[in-house]
């Protein structure tokens, strides 16, 4: 075996343990810096794809800014570290996960799996590449991202703004 | 062993090894004398009243949801700046929208006073 | 191969040995400005034998060794595991970030062509600000698993005021990449190394007889991108007159204020680390990196038309050296920083992120946009 499919393999079992931590620890800050780790491992495997500006933007974004705004809310909001058992939600929960595994295998048994599916080139994700497509093919979803982003900061302002 | 990233795992096992180093050092030559005052949460010497964890005002998720949305800005021009000279006029239309329409959300945001602190 | 593996481990040694040491003797220059500055005799105690003249070189020794001969307290009511990982995450982060600075050009050894970097990454600043970006969560972390009401305070505002200044950082970086059109810090350094006569049109005569000659360095193509830049870096860092998320005469200590021992010694070098890691991207950004003014690959080339030819391995050594020298002169800027200034409040750090770098960081970006496209 190549060392690029051990270092897969090994990143990918962290993963779902860390990912499985985020559903089953009890405290809700432990399960918010295992969700940043889940994020980090992911943030790996697209750098092993040859797609390190996802990568990295993966890390500035999820686990440097969105990350930082759920430990915000949960540390500072939320006094109550843990939280009861809800019946209702772990019934809901694992019926939707169930439906997501089905489909998945529905899917993967289906097609024949590439057998490297490794096969972009060294500067197939690098970020003039990236760059290179986002602003002459992609330029009018660009320009909306803008718009979306103009609706999140007056949605936060009027949010935060509001009188009790 | 090629991989432009290979030094990082390097440099990464050698910067944990220091770390974790450094702990265990620490674990192992600091005494340990435990006693209940030590034990206290620290409030000036007085005892410590109510819980630690406080809430706090709005203004501080108000600056973390705007940090968000402001990174993800500073995000679209990183790939937009090392493309800029062979974009040349265009890009900067392109961009100038872009800016644009976040520079009404930027003066919606100050004229609110959502970056008052008082 | 072996050697290979060999040569990256010993750059990553190299860059460990060299961001710590500095780190320790930062911290005995904190002391020592601090006692120039107040008119007294400061950081004598440490002696070995009596003889207290090595005064840094004591120090560098008796510091971790007293930090780490103290008991390493653990709040009992607090969180024992992210109690440790706290300073844990912050050092961590801060040793690391240094990889993609690079601190001379490439070293020929016979065959063997080494790059001066730990590694030569294709998204090379936003690495940088990746890692820096999970520096916060060492105070948030730290502060909350402490449970104490000083240290909590502390967390908050210094985690508002990391990310606010975090967007002002990476908004004032744009120019440069803009004008050197590479993420790559190794390619910037040596965008940096060619005059600005070389980027001005034929018919700006004046101007490339005149300011032409000097070399390209950062803080002449970006001079307000530096400006913006520093300010958002010592405020990243914490440090004095943005020191409010450890203001010892409102908080105590701030978020570290149940820590002590190793674990205290571990937010310390952290602290520092980010200190050299903040000075190494001044110097690769806006002043050349390696580059010494008129040095090519071969030797001096001055613009009058004079040469000096010199060896490969002197021109290296005068390049690591003149990042060296660069790099401790940012250090020093940022300690002699805080014996000049006094702290800030806490809507003044606030209004200067927001309502002063921020739109001046996004004008700097519009106007080297601007002069870029009319300069071609």
């Amino acid at each position: 075996m190549d060392a690029s499919v051990i270092l897969f393999y090994v990143i990918s079992v962290l993963l779902v343990l860390s990912s499985l931590m985020v559903v089953f620890l009890r405290n809700v800050v432990h399960c918010a810096l295992a969700l940043v780790v889940a994020l980090f491992l992911i943030a790996i495997l697209f750098v092993m794809l040859h797609a390190p500006m996802v990568g990295v933007l993966q890390v500035l974004v999820y686990a440097g800014a969105i990350m930082v705004l759920f430990l915000f809310v949960i540390m500072f909001l939320n006094p109550t570290a843990s939280e009861p058992r809800r019946k209702l939600w772990w019934g809901f929960g694992s019926a939707a996960a169930l439906l997501l595994a089905a489909s998945l295998a529905a899917l993967l048994s289906n097609g024949e799996a590439p057998a490297d599916p490794v096969t972009a080139t060294e500067t197939f994700g690098s970020p003039e590449t990236l760059a290179k497509s986002l602003f002459t093919d992609f330029v009018l979803p660009f320009e909306i991202t803008s718009v979306l982003l103009l609706v999140a900061i007056i949605g936060a302002v009027v949010l935060a703004k509001r009188e009790p | 062993m090629d991989h432009p990233y290979f030094p990082l795992l390097i440099l990464f096992t050698l910067a944990g090894a220091v770390v974790l180093g450094l702990l265990f050092v620490a674990q192992k030559v600091g005494p340990k004398s435990p006693n209940p005052v030590k034990a206290e949460p620290f409030e000036s010497g007085n005892p410590p009243r109510g819980d630690a964890r406080i809430r706090f005002s709005v203004r501080f998720y108000l600056v973390a949801m705007l940090f968000l949305i402001f990174d993800l800005e500073v995000v679209f021009l990183y790939p937009w700046a090392i493309l800029f000279r062979q974009l040349g006029l265009f890009g900067l239309i392109e961009m100038g929208i872009f800016l644009g329409i976040l520079l009404i959300g930027f003066v919606y945001v100050w004229k609110k006073g959502a970056l008052e602190w008082d | 191969m072996i050697v290979d593996i060999g040569i990256v481990a010993v750059k990553a040694f190299l860059v460990l040995f060299m961001v710590l040491n500095l780190a320790g003797i930062l911290g005995w220059i904190e002391r020592k400005g601090s006692a120039l500055i107040q008119d007294r005799i400061g950081a004598n105690r440490a002696s070995v034998f009596g003889f207290a003249g090595m005064g840094l070189i004591n120090t560098l020794i008796a510091d971790p060794l007293k930090f780490l001969t103290k008991e390493d307290f653990v709040p009992p009511e607090g969180d024992k595991f992210l109690h440790t990982l706290a300073p844990c995450m912050t050092l961590f982060t801060a040793l690391v970030t240094f990889a993609v600075i690079p601190f001379g050009d490439v070293l020929v050894l016979g065959e063997r062509v080494i790059n001066l970097q730990v590694a030569n990454l294709n998204i090379g600043i936003l690495y940088v600000f990746a890692i820096g970006s999970l520096g916060v969560y060492g105070i948030v972390i730290g502060a909350w698993a402490s449970n104490n009401k000083f240290s909590l305070m502390g967390a908050v505002r210094g985690s508002a005021q990391m990310i606010s200044y975090e967007v002002a950082m990476g908004l004032s970086v744009i120019g440069i990449l803009m004008v050197f059109g590479t993420l790559e810090l190794q390619e910037i350094a040596r965008g940096q190394g060619t005059l600005i006569r070389d980027m001005l049109p034929e018919s700006a005569g004046f101007l490339r007889s005149t300011v032409g000659r000097l070399p390209a360095w950062g803080i002449f193509l970006q001079p307000l991108a530096f400006l913006l830049f520093f300010t958002a870096a010592v405020a990243e860092t914490k440090r004095i007159p943005f020191d409010l998320p450890e203001a010892e005469s409102e908080l105590v200590a701030g978020y570290h204020v149940e820590y002590s021992g190793g674990k205290f010694l571990m937010f310390f070098a952290g602290e520092f680390a980010e200190i050299v890691t903040a000075a190494g991207l001044m110097t690769t950004l806006f002043f050349g990196g390696w580059q010494v003014p008129y040095l090519m690959r071969d030797g001096f080339h001055f613009p009058w038309g004079e040469a000096v030819v010199l060896p490969h391995l002197a021109v290296t050594a005068l390049q690591v050296g003149a990042f060296t020298l660069k790099v401790i002169f940012f250090c020093w800027l940022q300690i002699l920083l805080r014996w000049s200034v006094p702290r800030f409040r806490y809507d003044q750090v606030m209004r200067l992120g927001w309502k002063m770098l921020l739109p001046l960081a996004l004008l700097n970006v519009i106007v080297t946009a601007i002069v870029i496209i009319a300069l071609q």
